[in-house]
């Protein structure tokens, strides 16, 4: 054989979980200088797949090959002192300490901070990711965060690096240059697993794919032969569903269109109407400015913004979780929300989801909880909403994020609120899961609820929005609804 | 099924652990061991008259306090102040006591009582208002406060509330007719007993049941997401669940004095209000299993006194098996803690301080 033995193998991997199998018979072959993408459904055993490669799991049967040798990755330390690296979607950074000292710390050498910041400079030199060693990391962007995280990993002399799902929290125009800089880590030489969702970015960037489905390798081959569709078959499996995820979002915005005439009846109401918001923020800074905007019943308004624009505040001023500095919010007495960061404040995650569906008007509720009546609302609405799990007395723990967010989802539009306010709503689900909820809020427009939806994807905001309005720099304004408008609205502030 | 099973077995498991712990230390410290564990098991559970009069009647200030620190921790605050919030309770209700006519009976001791629990969450309120007003950390400021409440205790015991002859650094007697009836005659089993149950079940009822109840857990689980998705006024909820923690404490303090000693001494409590937070933690602040979990460390609070007394072993040596006990409660929490991580980790939850853990573990 002439070839050069594969950077990485893995070979008959199967790891199960009690009575669940992640993965069965999975291989993965990635070649040194390559950007391979690995895809999947949620559940389909990508993430346990990169956490036996970064040595965080121990797969039950199957062998794993650096360069031909066979490997026994025993832990994520191990896996660093030969060469990979993960970078996870939750940052593993110190908030509190600047980008050297969180660089250090991941060291073995005795602190010499001088050395790391001269090595953090040589490293973003090199590797063309700019970054400040002095800045602390809670001051940071999440896309500098993230140029941080891939600085720890190469400050170790990384070579594999593993991105799960890296552009799922950058704008566009962040997404583009760690795309670029992907390509030209690999054409140095080094190797990338690139975890993602988006066909279309991975086709722009990868040489070879791997599909799981199932646990299961299904697909693996060179880029250049495949297409979005094929991929999604590959994905879904089964002829009949071959062709739903292309149609995700290509339908989806024929059926926008379809579903402005419908309800235009319904849409003459105006549900949700700010005049001169403002809001400053806990050091004074304004972060909303002069807002005027108003929401009609029956119709989807989708926000576009890159990070850190004012966006936050203005949705949760919508949602009537923060009031206002300046101007006025009148809005209905119930609004829906479904916030981006479900862990932290839509969801508790030790409750059960009976629980999680009474948190709903909790802080109105008196006298005795009635269980029985809540348990069988829950049932319906997972019934409703595909909420797949053992049963409504399941801790939410143990849903998957895609039902996770159904059950946040339906939960917020129980008793049909005149307004609902999502954000990111379909962040680290797959394509049947984005399908679904792209579904739903759909339908609520279509009964007539007023939808506000935000996303850091601006194909999702085009696909779902009847109207779209663009948040820079604190300002707010309405946009016509096509890709080159709204992407140059957002990178531009409004007319000062 | 699995939930009442561990609600018999960790007790269980805990009890035979601290067993083990004080053989040992009894061994290394050179007591007959046959000899001092016998005399702790007769001092605990020996005969009937044992187990109504020592090991339930010691079991019973720490059910309270450890009720008092179950809902605390529920609600998501780390209430140290048990101690203190008791023996203000107590003091209180002396205080009360001594001006309480003594023609009311029964609903005059209940009156002592209700003073008790008024002032035990009282003074949890400073901490509270310290908490939700002025981001005081609970755990500090509780534990000052236990100190002040032992000095007042000290202060009041020399001075407006000494016994008439003003020679005993303790109160007067609570008149007979405003303590706790006995609730088997030629026992020790006090009403309070019976009162801290009632208490147990009746906060397991609450927050299972009750709407303010499901308040409380769930911005114990997660404040934000009980502010944002259930429109819960946390800082409100954690206020309340702060000062009815101190009303359990000082209730627990109140019952003690008027059931047991019937007299205010500035070391009423042997730290009761620290060994709840291990009957709590037992109970995995689950408040119905605290009662078992309870009846564990008065089991041994009991035997260590007979123990002391018939085979010379000082009691101190069951407290650094209490303390042991503790430690290892708090170690399997957080190997619980670790385990419930790992699963999320498995279900894309959020890994990033496993990741930090392991990566920052001895190679």
């Amino acid at each position: 054989m002439s070839a050069p033995a594969p950077r990485l193998a893995l070979v008959g991997i199967r790891r199960q979980y009690g009575p669940v199998i992640a993965l069965d018979a999975a291989s993965l072959t990635v070649q040194r200088g390559e950007v391979h993408a690995l895809l999947g459904e949620n559940g389909a055993g990508k993430s346990t797949m990169m956490k036996i490669v970064f040595g965080l799991e121990q797969p039950d049967a199957g062998t794993i090959h650096i360069d031909g040798d066979s490997a026994h990755i025993r832990s994520p330390r191990h896996a660093m002192r030969q060469g990979i690296s993960m970078v996870q979607q939750h940052f593993a950074l110190v908030d509190a300490l600047t980008v050297a000292e969180n660089v250090a710390l991941g060291g073995t050498a005795r602190l010499d901070l001088d050395a790391t910041r001269a090595h953090i400079r040589e490293l973003s030199a090199a590797s063309g990711l700019p970054i400040d060693p002095d800045a602390r990391v809670r001051d940071l962007t999440i896309g500098a965060q993230q140029r941080l995280e891939i600085i720890k990993a190469l400050s170790r002399d990384t070579t594999i690096l593993i991105l799960d799902e890296p552009t799922a929290v950058l704008a566009p125009q962040e997404a583009r240059e760690l795309l670029t800089w992907m390509r030209r880590f690999a054409t140095n030489g080094g190797t990338v697993i690139l975890v993602a969702h988006k066909l279309r970015e991975v086709l722009s960037v990868a040489d070879r794919i791997t599909v799981l489905r199932k646990g299961r390798t299904v697909f693996t081959g060179h880029a250049r032969d495949t297409t979005e569709s094929s991929l999604a078959d590959a994905m879904l499996g089964g002829p009949d569903m071959s062709s739903a995820d292309a149609r995700v979002i290509g339908a989806t915005r024929a059926h926008s269109r379809q579903a402005v005439h419908s309800s235009s009846s319904a849409k003459t109401r105006d549900v949700l109407v700010l005049t001169g918001v403002g809001v400053d923020d806990a050091q004074g800074v304004q972060r909303l400015r002069d807002v005027n905007v108003t929401v009609r019943a029956g119709e989807i308004i989708g926000v576009a913004a890159v990070e850190g624009a004012g966006q936050q505040e203005l949705l949760r001023v919508m949602a009537g979780r923060t009031t206002p500095t300046r101007g006025t919010a009148t809005l209905p007495s119930d609004v829906g929300f479904a916030p981006e960061d479900r862990h932290r404040d839509a969801i508790v995650l030790d409750a059960t989801i009976t629980e999680n569906v009474a948190l709903k008007g909790a802080g109105r509720r008196h006298g005795i909880m009635p269980w029985s009546a809540l348990r069988d609302a829950a049932r319906t609405l997972m019934r409703l909403r595909d909420v797949r799990a053992g049963d409504a007395q399941a801790a939410v723990r143990t849903l998957s994020g895609g039902n996770q967010q159904k059950l946040v989802l339906g939960r917020e539009l129980s008793g049909s609120p005149e307004a609902l306010v999502v954000e990111s709503p379909t962040r680290g689900l797959d394509i049947r899961a984005t399908a679904d909820v792209h579904a739903a809020l759909r339908a609520a427009r279509d009964q007539g609820t007023a939808v506000i939806v935000y996303s850091s994807d601006l194909d999702e905001v085009l696909a779902l929005a009847d109207r779209v309005i663009v948040v820079a720099e604190g300002h707010v304004r309405e946009v016509a609804a096509d890709r080159d408008t709204v992407g140059r609205a957002m990178l531009a502030p409004a007319d000062r | 099924m699995m939930r009442i099973a561990r609600m018999v077995l960790d007790p269980l498991l805990a009890g035979i652990l601290s067993l083990l712990m004080l053989a040992a230390l009894l061994v290394v410290s050179g007591y007959p061991v046959a000899e001092s564990l016998t005399a702790l098991w007769r001092g605990a559970f020996g005969s009937w008259s044992v187990i109504a009069s020592g090991t339930l009647v010691r079991a019973t200030p720490l059910l309270f306090a450890g009720l008092a620190i179950a809902v605390a921790f529920r609600a998501g605050i780390l209430n140290i102040g048990a101690e203190g919030q008791l023996l203000i309770g107590a003091a209180a209700a002396t205080a009360v006591a001594m001006i309480m006519p003594t023609s009311l009976g029964l609903a005059g001791a209940l009156l002592v009582l209700l003073a008790g629990g008024l002032a035990g969450g009282a003074w949890a309120a400073v901490a509270a208002l310290l908490r939700v007003r002025f981001g005081v950390l609970e755990v500090i400021s509780t534990i000052m406060l236990n100190v002040i409440a032992l000095n007042i205790t000290g202060l009041l015991v020399r001075g407006p509330l000494q016994e008439p002859t003003r020679i005993f650094p303790q109160s007067a007697l609570i008149d007979q007719a405003l303590r706790l009836p006995r609730l088997i005659p030629g026992t020790r089993l006090h009403l309070g007993v019976a009162l801290a149950v009632c208490c147990a079940l009746g906060l397991a009822w609450f927050l299972r049941y009750t709407a303010p109840g499901f308040r409380l857990r769930m911005t114990g689980s997660n404040a934000a997401a009980a502010a944002s998705a259930g429109g819960i006024d946390v800082r409100r909820v954690m206020f309340s669940a702060f000062v009815m923690s101190g009303a359990l404490a000082g209730l627990g303090g109140a019952v003690e004095v008027t059931g047991v000693t019937y007299a205010l001494y500035e070391n009423l409590s042997p730290g009761y209000g620290y060994t709840a937070i291990a009957v709590a933690l037992l109970a995995r602040l689950n408040p119905a299993s605290a009662i078992g979990a309870a009846v564990v460390f008065g089991s041994l609070e009991a035997g260590a006194s007979a123990m002391q007394r018939d085979a010379q072993v000082p009691a101190g040596l069951v407290g650094v098996v209490e303390a042991c006990v503790i430690l290892m409660l708090l170690a399997s929490e957080w190997i619980g803690a670790k385990v419930q991580g790992m699963r999320s980790l498995n279900r894309g939850g959020t890994p990033h301080d496993q990741v930090l853990e392991a990566s920052s573990s001895p190679a």
